[in-house]
């Protein structure tokens, strides 16, 4: 097995896990990490092409590296705003759940 | 002004607004907005013309051509576009003018940031600027929830986390994409598609995620809550515009990129199929809703349902794709207006309740009009635009010979005029509960009068041939 194609699978792997907790936990503080792990297994799969794309002086397809950074900035300021509005609701309500998670 | 220069001047106009909202002084915000957004709108005009004129526009950005670039591209399908967010930005901010008065800094920034973020999303021609666009709207609309005040803050997190998810969905779709053809432009990536397992894999990514974002059933969860909590001229923004964004990429994705697969038949129907389906199930929620803002909010779901379901249609040429523009215009122009009409109601008797809306008809003549006409023209009668739309779509499914779809927009049609004339009703029919304690000024209740006018007026300046002649610009064959 290449390392690129471990990478790859890694990232498929992170992408369920991710795909799962940010759907289906309650505690919103999970669902932000999960899609955070998401992000984080759609990046390794750009990147683990990156490093199998190589050009003939044996340099790695420099665009999934622009790209992921991009997403990074992007899904950090989303975390941020996410986490602005979970200290919001965990303020007023003194639970992290949304109204239709809580029991009883 | 060449139309290189149109485009660019549209796309940096609304982001320095946003800046400048950060910076100038209080009273200067509302003019200031309003300045830009009159310059947009005359810029949107004069770029529809210019795109009508000379056809399609591309820039590359700093003479950097792509693949390594950016492109920035528009055709009828954009400009058009372009055109109603200008139309309908313009009534919201006039409105937000008199709605959030003293000036709130927030509402300003967030919404030009919004706006800006519409036209780049509505500019880009790369798979993987559109999801920096996508996600710049989420976040743009999640912000201007918020102003709703601190009991929107649930509805405020359950939206951003879904588009979060649906977004990150969409990007998969672009890495697989970009795994297998080595390209991100859009128009190059038309040429290169095969089919197979990569495509198929992206297509359902993309569109999966897309349809989270554009609320079609049975996806649309979250949208009641926000689109109900937000304060009145921010859900106006959403209902009409931040939908259409995603919306507008399904078609872009199903007629460009993905049309020529063979499963595109087969996925356009499922499409129609979600699309029935929301147009029933949110009719009869909007039926069951006893307040006017959630009612307003699931009739944006069973119109996302209705504009879902003509999609099979496009495949079969112009006349559907003329129809389906101007159904996009036409709910533009009248949800923006009902939302506008729900918040001078709210403002002048404190709340919302449609069992209290008794002499709303006396009380307030202009805003009663001001409805009368957007929902007439959602629901399809003549001369409205919505009723042409939704002629030009029966035309086609008929002539296409989908008695399905035929059926089911009229039927849905019957739904729409179900709820929203009941509010009407009563409020033409039942004498005042109580005298207004407040009246509401011109300021407030003129923008929603003129939104849904311009549904009627619309037609009289530019549809017909000229319209034609700008959509045509890159229409799919």
């Amino acid at each position: 097995m290449s390392l690129a194609l471990l990478y790859g699978l890694v990232g498929v792997g992170l992408v369920a896990m991710g795909l799962y907790a940010a759907l289906a936990a309650r505690h919103l503080l999970r669902r932000l990490l999960g899609f955070n792990v998401l992000g984080a297994g759609v990046f390794m799969l750009f990147i683990a092409h990156a490093t199998r794309a190589v050009d003939a002086a044996g340099r790695p397809d420099p665009v999934p590296h622009a790209l992921v950074i991009t997403g990074i900035v992007v899904a950090v300021s989303a975390t941020a705003l996410a986490l602005a509005l979970l200290r919001r609701l965990h303020a007023r309500h003194g639970r992290p759940t949304l109204p239709e998670d809580r029991e009883g | 002004m060449n139309a290189e220069s149109t485009l660019l001047a549209l796309l940096v106009l609304p982001l320095l607004a946003a800046v400048l909202s950060l910076l100038v002084g209080r009273r200067w915000l509302g003019w200031l907005g309003m300045l830009v957004a009159l310059l947009l709108v005359v810029l949107a005009v004069r770029f529809a013309l210019q795109v009508a004129a000379g056809g399609a526009v591309a820039v590359a950005i700093g003479g950097w051509a792509p693949p390594l670039g950016i492109a920035l591209r528009a055709d009828g399908l954009s400009a058009f576009m372009l055109l109603v967010q200008s139309v309908v930005g313009l009534g919201v901010h006039a409105y937000a003018l008199a709605y959030f008065a003293p000036a709130r800094r927030a509402f300003w920034a967030a919404g030009w940031l919004l706006w800006g973020a519409c036209h780049a999303l509505y500019l880009s021609g790369d798979v993987f600027n559109l999801y920096v666009t996508l996600e710049l709207v989420g976040l743009g609309a999640v912000a201007l929830v918020v102003l709703g005040g601190s009991g929107t803050v649930a509805a405020a997190l359950r939206y951003l986390l879904l588009a979060l998810v649906g977004s990150m969905l969409y990007l998969l779709g672009v890495v697989v994409l970009y795994l297998e053809h080595g390209n991100l432009d859009l128009q190059a990536l038309g040429t290169l598609v095969q089919p197979g397992l990569a495509s198929s894999v992206a297509a359902a990514t993309m569109t999966l995620g897309l349809l989270l974002k554009a609320a079609v059933f049975p996806l649309h969860v979250w949208l009641p809550p926000a689109h109900a909590a937000a304060p009145a001229p921010v859900s106006a923004l959403l209902s009409a515009l931040v939908v259409k964004a995603a919306l507008y990429l399904v078609v872009r994705l199903w007629t460009g990129l993905f049309g020529e697969l063979p499963a595109a038949g087969v996925a356009l129907s499922l499409l129609a199929g979600l699309g029935a389906a929301a147009l029933f199930w949110g009719g009869v929620q909007a039926l069951l809703q006893t307040r006017l803002k959630p009612m307003i909010a699931y009739s944006t779901v069973a119109q996302i349902g209705l504009l879902a379901l003509v999609l099979p249609l496009l495949q079969g040429g112009a006349v559907a794709w003329n129809g389906l523009m101007l159904l996009v215009a036409a709910h533009a122009l009248a949800k923006s207006a009902l939302f506008l009409c729900a918040g001078v109601v709210q403002r002048q008797y404190g709340h919302d309740r449609i069992a209290g809306l008794g002499g709303v008809g006396m009380q307030l003549p202009l805003t009663a009009t001001a409805y009368f006409v957007a929902a007439v023209s959602l629901v399809g009668l003549p001369p409205t635009m919505g009723f042409f739309g939704k002629y030009l779509l029966l035309e086609a499914a008929i002539a296409q010979s989908r008695p399905m779809i035929a059926a089911a927009l009229v039927l849905g049609s019957l739904l729409t005029a179900a709820y929203l004339l009941r509010p009407l009703a009563l409020g033409f029919t039942e004498a005042a509960t109580r005298q207004a304690p407040r009246t509401a000024g011109l300021g407030l209740q003129l923008p929603g009068l003129l939104l849904a006018l311009a549904a009627l007026l619309a037609l009289l300046v530019g549809a017909g041939t000229p319209l034609w002649r700008l959509l045509a610009v890159g229409m799919p064959a």
